[in-house]
C-alpha cells in the first residue's frame, strides 16, 4: 500500500470538480423536452399547419427538422458535454475570439426570460379567475347607470372585453404608457416567485420540478384530447386541419415559416441547451440525445394539435349554429310563423322560398350570411388563441371552470419548463465568471437575479404592455437567435476545426461521427441559416413595422386599429435586435486588440489550444 | 228591441276592434316563445291559456293602482298569430270606449313582470313585450373578489416552500462549515496521510468486515492488469 499525500483535485468524487450533476439521465432529457417544448407548440405550430395548407405543412417542416434542427441542436448538446461549462465560458474555451457568441446567447436569454415570464402572468391571472361561476369572460358587466351592458364590451365580446381591459386595461398606442395594473403586479411577483423557487439551488431544484411540469401538460393534452374529439364540429375542424394543399409547397413563405418554426421551437441558441448537457457526465450519448429530444419536440407539436383543432372545430360550429339561430328567429318574429317551423337543416329552402315570395321583407330583416367555412377560417395564434379564441370556446362546454383551470395549468406547465431552460441560460455562464465571488450562495444569486427580472419585468405590467412584449417577441427573441446559431456552427466547424470536434463526439459517444452529421456540419446547416436570415430581414424590411392597436374609439372597432410604430420604438426594436448580435464582433475585436497588445510583450506565451479529452482526462468516470 | 241590441252588439264589437289593433294608440305586442323555453313539456295555446293572460293582465292593473277596477273584459286581444304573439290594449274599466294610456300599462307590468312570467312558466327572454324592456339584474359580486383568495393560498404556498428550501440550504451550508473547519483543525496539527491501495482510499474500504471488496471488481478500468 502506498503512503502518498494526495492533492485535493484528484481523489475526489466525481461530483467534486465543484460542478452539479443530473440526478439520472432521465431528468436530463426531460428538461431538454421541457425546454423546447413550449407554448409555442401549442399556439403556433397548429396556426402554421392551419395557413400553410395543413398536412402540406409537414413536409417542409420535417425536412427543415433534419437539415436544420437536428443538426444544430447535437451540436449544442455535444459542446456543453465536451467542455462542461456554461454558454460564455464555454465559446471562450473554443476561441477567445469567439467568446461574443456566449455573450450573445446570454444577453438572449436575459431578455427573453423578460417578456416571457410576464405571458405567465397573464396565465396565472385567467387561472385565478377560473374559480368564479359564471367564468368572468363569459358575461358582460353592466354599464354605469344600469340601463345597459358595458358598451365596450358590447361591441365586441366578453372574452375580448375581458382580455383588452380587464386583464391588460390596453391603452389605444404604444406611446400612452398608461399606469402598472396591480392585478398584473402581484401575477407577476407570484411567477417570479414560483421561478426563484424552482431555480433556487440551479439543477438540483429544476431537476425535481420538471418531472411535474414537464409530463403534466401531456396528461392534459390527453384529457383534452378524449374531451375535444366528443365535441360536436370536432370533425369538421380537424378535416379543415389536415386536408393538404400541395399547391402551397410553391411559396416559399412556408418554406421560411417551416424553418424559423424548428428553430425557434427547440430553443436553440439560447446557451440553455450548452448550460443543461454541461451538468452531464462526458461519456454520454450526446448523439441520440438530440434525435430523441427534436423528435419528442414535432410529435409533440403535432400531438397538441389535434385537441387544439378539435376544440376550434367545436367552437367553429357552435358559431355558425349561433348565426343560423339568430336568423331563424329573425324571420319567424317577422313572420310570425311558429316555432320551430324552420330548423338549421331546412333553413336554406325557407329562405329560397322566402326570398322569392317576400323579398323586400327578407333584405329589410339584415340577415348575416351564415359560412362555416368562414368561421373555420378565422385563424388566431399566439395569445389571442389561448385568451380569446380558447377561452370562448371553454365556456360552451359544460363544466367549463374544471376546463379552464386544466387549460391554464397546462399552459403553465408548458412556459415554467421552458424558464427553467432561459434561467438556466443565465445563471450557469454567471456562476462561471470570475466576477461572481465563489462564496456567494447559489440562493442569493438566484434570488438576485429574479429580484432584478421582477422589477425590469414591472414596465410590461404598465397598460402598454403587451405592446412592449409583441416587440421582444418579434426583434429579441428572433433575429439574434439565428446570427448566434450562424456562429456557433461557424465557429465550431471551422474555428474549433470540425476534426477535432469529430473526435470529441467519438470520445464522447463511442462511435465515429457519420456522413450525415458531416454534411449538416459543414454546408447544409449554416447555409440554411444564412437563406433564412436573409429571407427574414427582408420581409421584416419590406413593410414598415406596424402593430395593431385596440381602440374603442376606432371606427372599425372591434376590428383593431393598424398603427405604425413610433421612431423611437422603431429604435429600439432595432436595438434589441442588434444588442446580441454586436457583441460578436465586438469581443472578437477586443481580443483581437489584447493580443496584438499582449503579442508586443516577449514574456507573452500564446495560449494552448486544447480538446475536450484533455479537459476531461482527470474526470475519474463513474461506475456503469 | 232584437234589432237593437243587435245594433249595440255590433258597435260594441266594431269599437272593441278599433281599439285593439296591430300599432294601435297603447297597444302592445306580446311573443311567446313556449317551445323554446319548455321543450317537450309545451303547452299548447289556447283562448284558455288567453284568458289567463287577460286575468294577468287586470291583476297587474289592479295591482298597480288601487283606484282601477279593471276586469277581465277590459282586456283586449288581437290578432293571434301561430307565432304566437299577439297584441293587447287594456280599456278603462269607467269607459269603454278609451284605453288606458301606454305609459301606465308599461309600469304595471314593469312592477309586476315577474308573476307573469311565472303564471306561464316561462321567463323575460321567452315571453317579451315588445317596447317593455326589462330591468337587468345586477350582477352578484362577492365582497372579495374570488381570484384574490384563490391567489393568496397559491401566494402563500410558495412563500411557505422557499422559506423551507433557504432555511434548509443554509442549515446545510452550516453543517458542511463545521465539518470542513474540524478537517482543517486536522490538517493544521499535521499532515493527512492517507493510506491509498490502488488509487482508492483505504478510509472507504471496510477491512474490519469479512465481506467481499467491491475494490477488486474486475471491469474497473483504474486498475492496471496483472
Amino acid at each position: 500500500m502506498d503512503r502518498i499525500l494526495i492533492p485535493e483535485h484528484m481523489w475526489s468524487s466525481p461530483k467534486e470538480d465543484g460542478r452539479p450533476k443530473w440526478d439520472n439521465k432521465f431528468q436530463y432529457i426531460l428538461s431538454c423536452i421541457g425546454f423546447a417544448v413550449g407554448l409555442g407548440n401549442v399556439w403556433r405550430f397548429p396556426y402554421l399547419c392551419q395557413i400553410h395548407g395543413g398536412g402540406a405543412f409537414l413536409i417542409p417542416y420535417f425536412i427543415a427538422l433534419i437539415f436544420e434542427g437536428i443538426p444544430l441542436l447535437h451540436l449544442e448538446l455535444a459542446l456543453g458535454q465536451c467542455l462542461r461549462k456554461g454558454s460564455i465560458s464555454a465559446w471562450r474555451a473554443i476561441s477567445p475570439y469567439l467568446g461574443g457568441v456566449g455573450v450573445g446567447s446570454w444577453m438572449v436569454s436575459v431578455l427573453v426570460s423578460l417578456y416571457y415570464n410576464t405571458v405567465l402572468t397573464w396565465v396565472m391571472w385567467y387561472f385565478v379567475n377560473s374559480f368564479q361561476d359564471p367564468l368572468p369572460w363569459s358575461v358582460c358587466p353592466l354599464n354605469e347607470n344600469r340601463t345597459g351592458l358595458n358598451e365596450e364590451c358590447y361591441e365586441s365580446t366578453a372574452v375580448n372585453y375581458f382580455w383588452y381591459r380587464k386583464t391588460l386595461n390596453i391603452t389605444p398606442d404604444i406611446a400612452e404608457s398608461g399606469t402598472l395594473q396591480w392585478w398584473l403586479v402581484l401575477c407577476l411577483a407570484a411567477c417570479w416567485a414560483i421561478v426563484y423557487l424552482c431555480t433556487i439551488r440551479g439543477i438540483e431544484t429544476t431537476g425535481k420540478a420538471i418531472y411535474v411540469t414537464a409530463i403534466f401538460p401531456y396528461l392534459v393534452l390527453t384529457i383534452f384530447l378524449i374531451h375535444g374529439l366528443t365535441l360536436p364540429g370536432a370533425t369538421e375542424g380537424l378535416a379543415y386541419l389536415f386536408t393538404p394543399d400541395l399547391n402551397v409547397l410553391k411559396n416559399p413563405r412556408v418554406w421560411l415559416d417551416a424553418a424559423t418554426q424548428i428553430f425557434f421551437s427547440l430553443s436553440l441558441a439560447f446557451g440553455g441547451l450548452i448550460a443543461f448537457s454541461s451538468y452531464n457526465p462526458p461519456k454520454n450519448d450526446c448523439e441520440k440525445d438530440a434525435v430523441t429530444v427534436a423528435i419528442v419536440n414535432s410529435l409533440t407539436s403535432l400531438y397538441a394539435s389535434i385537441p387544439v383543432f378539435s376544440v376550434l372545430g367545436f367552437k367553429a360550429t357552435t358559431g355558425y349554429w349561433d348565426c343560423l339561430d339568430r336568423n331563424i328567429i329573425s324571420i319567424i318574429n317577422e313572420f310570425d310563423l311558429p316555432e320551430q317551423s324552420i330548423m338549421r337543416q331546412n333553413y336554406t329552402d325557407w329562405i329560397t322560398f322566402l326570398n322569392s315570395s317576400y323579398p323586400e321583407k327578407i333584405a329589410g330583416l339584415k340577415l348575416k350570411s351564415c359560412d362555416l367555412q368562414e368561421f373555420l377560417d378565422q385563424s388566431v395564434s399566439g395569445s389571442g388563441l389561448a385568451f380569446i379564441v380558447f377561452t370562448q370556446a371553454i365556456i360552451l362546454m359544460p363544466g367549463s371552470q374544471a376546463w379552464a383551470i386544466l387549460f391554464f395549468i397546462m399552459l403553465f406547465s408548458l412556459g415554467l419548463s421552458s424558464m427553467f431552460g432561459n434561467i438556466e441560460g443565465v445563471f450557469t455562464p454567471l456562476l462561471e465568471l470570475q466576477i461572481i465571488s465563489k462564496s456567494i450562495p447559489k440562493e442569493l444569486l438566484s434570488g438576485i437575479i429574479c429580484l432584478v427580472s421582477f422589477l425590469i419585468a414591472l414596465c410590461f405590467t404598465l397598460s402598454s404592455g403587451s405592446y412592449w412584449i409583441d416587440i421582444f417577441d418579434r426583434y429579441a427573441g428572433s433575429l439574434p437567435l439565428l446570427v448566434i446559431a450562424f456562429f456557433e456552427v461557424i465557429g465550431v466547424v471551422y474555428v474549433y476545426k470540425i476534426k477535432r470536434f469529430s473526435e470529441d463526439v467519438k470520445w464522447m459517444t463511442g462511435r465515429k461521427l457519420n456522413l450525415y452529421w458531416q454534411i449538416t456540419w459543414r454546408f447544409i446547416s449554416p447555409l440554411l441559416l444564412v437563406i433564412v436570415f436573409v429571407a427574414f430581414v427582408t420581409l421584416q424590411i419590406q413593410k414598415p413595422p406596424t402593430y395593431t392597436a385596440w381602440n374603442p374609439k376606432h371606427e372599425d372597432f372591434p376590428v383593431k386599429e393598424e398603427k405604425a410604430y413610433p421612431p423611437w420604438v422603431q429604435a429600439i426594436c432595432v436595438l434589441l435586435a442588434v444588442l446580441p448580435c454586436i457583441f460578436v464582433p465586438l469581443v472578437a475585436l477586443f481580443q483581437l486588440v489584447k493580443r496584438t497588445w499582449r503579442s508586443k510583450d516577449p514574456s507573452f506565451l500564446p495560449p494552448e489550444v486544447f480538446s475536450c479529452q484533455e479537459v476531461n482526462r482527470n474526470f475519474s468516470h463513474p461506475k456503469k | 228591441m232584437l234589432q237593437v241590441l243587435l245594433l249595440t252588439f255590433s258597435v260594441v264589437t266594431v269599437a272593441h276592434a278599433e281599439l285593439c289593433k296591430p300599432d294601435a294608440q297603447n297597444a302592445f305586442k306580446v311573443r311567446l316563445s313556449i317551445k323554446t323555453a319548455l321543450g317537450d313539456n309545451a303547452y299548447a295555446w289556447d283562448a284558455n291559456e288567453e284568458y289567463l293572460f287577460k286575468a294577468m293582465v287586470a291583476f297587474t292593473m289592479r295591482r298597480y293602482s288601487t283606484k282601477t277596477t279593471t276586469q277581465i273584459s277590459n282586456v283586449l286581444l288581437c290578432n293571434v298569430t301561430d307565432r304566437v304573439s299577439f297584441w293587447f290594449v287594456v280599456t278603462d274599466s269607467s269607459k269603454n270606449t278609451t284605453t288606458v294610456p301606454g305609459s301606465e300599462v308599461e309600469a304595471a307590468i314593469r312592477m309586476n313582470r315577474n308573476r307573469i312570467n311565472n303564471a306561464f312558466l316561462l321567463s323575460d327572454k321567452t315571453l317579451q313585450f315588445l317596447k317593455i324592456s326589462s330591468t337587468l339584474a345586477p350582477p352578484v359580486e362577492p365582497s372579495t373578489p374570488v381570484w384574490l383568495i384563490v391567489f393568496g393560498v397559491v401566494l402563500c404556498l410558495i412563500v411557505a416552500a422557499i422559506v423551507f428550501l433557504v432555511v434548509a440550504g443554509i442549515q446545510q451550508r452550516k453543517k458542511k462549515n463545521k465539518e470542513s473547519t474540524e478537517r482543517e483543525n486536522l490538517e493544521e496539527k499535521g499532515e493527512v496521510t492517507i493510506t491509498i491501495e490502488n488509487g482508492i482510499p483505504c478510509e472507504t474500504l471496510d477491512l474490519k468486515a469479512g465481506h467481499i471488496n467491491g475494490v477488486f471488481s474486475a471491469d474497473d478500468e483504474r486498475f492496471t492488469s496483472l
